[in-house]
């Protein structure tokens, strides 16, 4: 017995890095330091810079720094163009997660089904998340332009519209708004697809089975069944899809800037302007932040609802 | 009328026949036990009966009638699920009510039906709870009241047992014989459990690689087994297979006994028997072993009661016998039961 604890402890000492990996204490904040590393770095510390940057009175050029408590944001939120962005930045925000929900939970069933060719549409649908936004964005404003449109030229082909009545869909104001939220649909619906993909076949088939017998009709399955089943699980869906809507510009920078007149400004946008292309930094900075505590309020009710709808 | 009826019913996937022309009449208000090892395709065929599944041939008819184009909810059934498939999201009285709203039943009336199927089942005070706070055995009654409340003409059970602990079992196979005596309701009931389907059913179907072997009263297909399938499934342990000249020899363990403890000398065939192992289960005995004699090395099990007072020793060899009218014979190709012949 002597020589068989010798033998164990032996190797020990040789080895001991070998046996810190094996102690859950020390394995664990090992394999998360990257990520938290990666998080206070890229968005922890631009945050806390941001945040600080809204209450002074900072620059682009100047090298003084000084606080001035609120004035920023008294002296931005009243103007009309911070008004009519953030009013925009809703509309962009609710409607485009209306339908995002909608269409990626109709998507979303269409491909549970088994079907021919179902690979090949579900790549096409996963297409636009794994193309760069950007990039995507510009195959748009190719679409939507007001010569070269070839929606235009489409309808105009099979004779829905005539040669001088082409909708500027970039230029006027509605179509504007209604060309960056289709987009922004386009962009954001393969990943809500995807989430409630995951959801749908989580549901044991037999439930399916059982509302078949009892007699439930196809809107009776699925309003009473099996959305209430994935609430969970569509409700995080919701929660990336209007934190996104929210705070990203790049289909609108790159489709519009915001224009024509400010119609599809949004908060996101405006920050930019202002902030980057303006150099007003500290402006700049207190509109960014300004949604900050609603989306953070969402997102905390949004966790808890979906925390209590678990079920099973 | 509420007989189910299925005409040469086939089920492919693939080149696999899961149910391979099956013939199968249940009579009015019977409990018909399907009993096969998994894989056999009995619960592809209750699936097909409720309409979970579209046949790939033959026709299913439930009450006369030809309902192989009809949708589950349009076939008066209900079923009970092997997981039970309670809706999890919902608090049992809306899982109870749920057929009945989608039958669109007067919103009225709703309470009233639900209690009453609650109450057949003893669950009335767990109307408030959701399934998830439940134990095995209260889900498994909320599962029957649910198929229960809108009074089906045929009940189709898949393994509604299984999930429950062995005690609570046996007291659940119980109530449910009870209940569907008093119901009177045609019931299809899968399992694979040959104790389940012997003291449940009025008629069982063994069934094997698609087919049905045979159908008949527990008593028929224990007693009087169509082939060696059967006669190896049912019975615990299997019935013996000795081959003899021109065919297989078949006898229940219960029925090799030593030779003094059978009642008569006459028509007895006697049976070397060297014992290996005994295995003591208390109310019986297992004797493991093989022939001596005329079939010698052929591997036989012998079940003793408690009750058999003749002392057994491993190592010894000993004189045991079978009556003759507990011979059963089999065709050593088809497996198929074939006439008596002296041995």
């Amino acid at each position: 017995m002597a020589t068989l604890g010798e033998d164990l402890r032996a190797p020990a000492a040789g080895r001991r890095f070998g046996f810190v990996l094996d102690r859950p204490e020390w394995l664990g904040p090992l394999m998360i330091a990257p990520a938290v590393l990666y998080i206070v770095a890229i968005v922890g510390l631009p945050f806390l810079l941001a945040l600080y940057y809204s209450v002074s009175d900072i620059s682009m050029g100047r090298r003084t720094l000084g606080f001035v408590g609120l004035r920023n944001f008294i002296s931005v939120v009243p103007t009309p163009k911070f008004q009519t962005s953030l009013q925009n930045t809703f509309v962009f925000a609710i409607v485009s997660q209306v339908l995002v929900i909608i269409l990626a939970n109709i998507l979303a069933l269409a491909l549970l089904k088994d079907f021919r060719g179902k690979w090949l549409v579900r790549l096409l649908i996963l297409l636009p998340w794994v193309a760069p936004i950007s990039l995507g964005t510009i195959g748009w404003l190719w679409i939507l332009d007001s010569i070269y449109s070839v929606i235009n030229w489409t309808l105009e082909a099979v004779g829905l519209i005539t040669a001088d009545g082409w909708p500027m869909y970039l230029g006027k104001p509605y179509l504007a708004m209604g060309s960056v939220i289709t987009v922004h649909v386009w962009r954001l619906l393969p990943l809500a697809t995807v989430i409630i993909l995951a959801g749908l076949t989580s549901i044991p088939k037999d439930i399916h089975d059982a509302a078949q017998v009892d007699g439930a009709s196809f809107w009776r399955h699925q309003f009473q069944i099996t959305v209430p089943l994935i609430r969970p699980i569509l409700l995080v869906a919701l929660l990336f899809g209007l934190v996104f809507a929210f705070t990203d510009m790049v289909v609108i920078f790159v489709l519009t800037r915001g224009g024509p007149y400010d119609t599809t400004q949004v908060l996101a946008s405006l920050a930019f302007f202002t902030g980057i292309q303006g150099g007003d930094l500290a402006e700049g900075a207190a509109i960014a932040i300004f949604l900050f505590p609603l989306l953070l309020a969402v997102a905390i009710v949004f966790l808890r609802i979906a925390r209590r709808a678990e079920v099973t | 009328m509420s007989i189910v009826e299925t005409r040469s019913v086939r089920k492919h996937f693939g080149d696999v026949h899961a149910v391979d022309g099956v013939d199968l009449a249940t009579k009015e208000g019977e409990f018909l036990v399907l009993l096969g090892p998994s894989g056999c395709g009995k619960t592809t065929l209750l699936r097909m009966i409720a309409g979970l599944e579209d046949p790939t041939g033959g026709e299913i008819l439930i009450g006369g009638q030809v309902v192989n184009n009809l949708p589950p909810r349009a076939r008066k059934i209900a079923m009970v699920f092997q997981s039970y498939a309670l809706y999890p999201h919902m608090r049992v009285f809306d899982n109870i009510a749920f057929p009945l709203r989608a039958q669109g039943m007067p919103r009225a009336e709703i309470p009233h039906k639900v209690e009453w199927a609650a109450g057949l089942f003893g669950i009335e005070k767990l109307l408030h709870r959701k399934p998830r706070e439940l134990s095995g055995g209260e889900r498994q009654r909320v599962a029957l009241a649910r198929a229960v409340v809108r009074e089906p003409a045929v009940f189709l059970l898949d393994e509604p047992l299984s999930n429950l602990d062995a005690k609570l079992r046996t007291s659940a196979r119980d109530e449910l014989q009870q209940f569907q005596r008093r119901i009177g309701t045609t019931t299809i009931y899968v399992t694979h459990d040959q104790v389940e389907a012997m003291g449940l059913g009025d008629r069982i179907a063994v069934m094997q690689g698609g087919k049905v072997r045979q159908i008949g009263t527990p008593q028929e297909v224990y007693d009087e087994p169509a082939d060696t399938f059967v006669a190896g499934f049912l019975g615990s342990p299997p019935m013996n297979l000795v081959e003899i000249p021109d065919c297989l020899l078949g006898f229940r363990p219960e029925h090799f006994l030593p030779k003094e403890a059978h009642e008569s000398r006459d028509g007895l065939l006697a049976l070397p028997f060297h014992i290996t192992r005994i295995e003591y289960l208390g109310a019986d005995r297992l004797l493991y072993g093989a022939l001596e004699g005329k079939f010698p090395g052929t591997k036989v099990i012998s079940k003793l009661a408690s009750t058999v007072s003749t002392l057994v020793q491993p190592g010894k060899t000993q004189d045991f016998a079978v009556r003759e009218k507990d011979l059963r014979f089999f065709d050593r190709q088809t497996g198929l039961r074939t006439r008596a012949r002296p041995v």
